[in-house]
């Protein structure tokens, strides 16, 4: 293996059950139940997938809900928004503990 | 994209090359899928949709036109040929008239073609791209022409906004679009109880399949009404089938061979039981017989001894087997493709 990614393995998700069939076939089941129209539209879900996506930086999960969400209807705006958002929480997560740095740094001076 | 693939010359304009290219992809036969499915040998159902292609004229270039149309070509029925239309929809029994082309306002003889229609009190369909309204001052009218005879409208508008539209098909043509629908609108098009219907039609601006037809309609609704105040009936969501300037687009952009996968995978038997070429029958410029407009661009001709509008035999057309390859997996993907929208 020259890499340790390969968008062909994209189309090769489903064979993780070789290794372990009963865990897979969970898994799988909860997945398709997960991303199915339910009090969030698929719209939806397909948004917040490519956002978490970014947070968990998933090159084969962006490739796959990239193009969920086109074919869901959304566009490049759209789609870089929910980015956005995965970004801002990333960010956020971030810088509010600073917040535990400043509490430290106070108690530690004079 | 400023010229047609046959001004360029290019090699993808002949038949064979693109049906070579399409069988050569190692994907499942679109026969076997249908066989699998009960639906083999492909035959129709009835006929009710008579689609006449006046013309490959048209004013715009898009990137994915399945008839390479354009400025550049000249190909155009002849007043001749649409009288053989005439009589062979009066031997038809088909209830509807769709006119497509090329932009078929472009024709010389559409508006006498049109009055003719009129006259058989068939429904007729215009497939309007919309920007040949605005195009130049003799075509200002056709919204009145339209509403005259009570013509059903059907644009394309890939998307709502300017960037999506615009990439698809041309610099320029959505904000000439939003000012035909608003031109529609103004005559009653697409108003409710106006009793003048204006549809349009989304298809997707790359190489992917269009999403739910409910959900987009939807969302067309809300934002061309608070965007820009415009109001139309149905959108109908239309997949982009692998024939000509799509295909082209698929090959040189490295999506072909998985946008073909991807509509293998999709394959939909109830959408392939309700494909249009069941219930319709496709008229070239020239006046030869097709099971669908992709077909006759790839210039398959129909299975049966009626090939042509001046040996024109319904019972014979009914009894035909429908020609199949492997763009049809256009039709039958996922909540299924037609000239009305989905079919599944």
């Amino acid at each position: 293996m020259k890499t340790y990614y390969d968008p062909e393995d994209l189309k090769k998700f489903g064979k993780i059950s070789e290794f372990q069939p009963e865990l897979g076939k969970k898994f799988f089941d909860y997945y398709g139940h997960v991303f199915k129209e339910g009090a969030l539209t698929a719209r939806e879900k397909a948004l917040i997938a490519v956002a978490v996506a970014h947070a968990v930086q998933c090159p084969y999960c962006i490739d796959a809900y990239t193009v969920d969400c086109m074919e869901k209807g959304c566009d490049e705006e759209q789609i870089m928004e929910s980015v956005h958002v995965a970004a801002a929480i990333r960010g956020g997560a971030s810088l509010v503990h600073g917040v535990q740095m400043m509490n430290k740094y106070k108690e530690l001076s004079m | 994209m400023t010229k047609s693939l046959k001004a360029l010359g290019h090699e993808l304009t002949e038949s064979e090359k693109q049906l070579k290219l399409l069988t050569q992809a190692g994907l499942t036969p679109f026969h076997q899928k249908l066989d699998d499915s009960g639906l083999f040998p492909l035959q129709p159902t009835q006929m009710d949709i008579f689609q006449i292609n006046v013309g490959k004229m048209c004013n715009q270039v898009c990137k994915h036109c399945h008839v390479d149309a354009g400025p550049d070509r000249k190909e155009i029925m002849t007043r001749e040929t649409m009288s053989l239309c005439l009589e062979a929809i009066q031997k038809s029994g088909a209830h509807t008239v769709d006119l497509t082309g090329g932009a078929p306002e472009m024709n010389p003889d559409f508006r006498w073609f049109v009055e003719e229609l009129s006259l058989l009190g068939k429904k007729i369909i215009v497939r309007c791209n919309l920007t040949i309204i605005v195009a130049n001052k003799k075509y200002h009218d056709l919204p009145e022409f339209f509403k005259k005879h009570q013509i059903e409208v059907v644009s394309s508008l890939p998307y709502f906004s300017a960037v999506k539209t615009d990439s698809q098909r041309g610099e320029g043509v959505f904000e000439r679009s939003i000012r035909a629908l608003k031109m529609l609108n103004e005559v009653g098009y697409g108003v409710a109880n106006s009793g003048l219907i204006l549809n349009l039609v989304y298809n997707p601006s790359g190489a992917f399949l269009p999403p739910s037809q409910e959900e987009l309609e939807l969302e067309f609704k809300r934002k061309l009404k608070d965007r820009y105040d415009i109001v139309f009936n149905q959108l109908f969501a239309i997949t982009n089938l692998p024939v000509s300037r799509y295909l082209h687009y698929l090959v040189n952009s490295g999506n072909y061979e998985g946008y073909m996968e991807k509509l293998v995978e999709a394959y939909n038997p109830m959408a392939a039981a309700n494909v249009m070429c069941r219930n319709t029958i496709s008229v070239s410029w020239d006046g030869y017989l097709y099971d669908c407009d992709f077909n006759q661009m790839l210039d398959l001709k129909v299975a049966c001894k009626s090939t042509h509008l001046s040996d024109f035999n319904n019972e014979d057309l009914l009894n035909r087997n429908i020609i199949i390859n492997q763009h049809c997996y256009g039709c039958t993907a996922g909540a299924g493709s037609s000239c009305g929208g989905t079919t599944a």
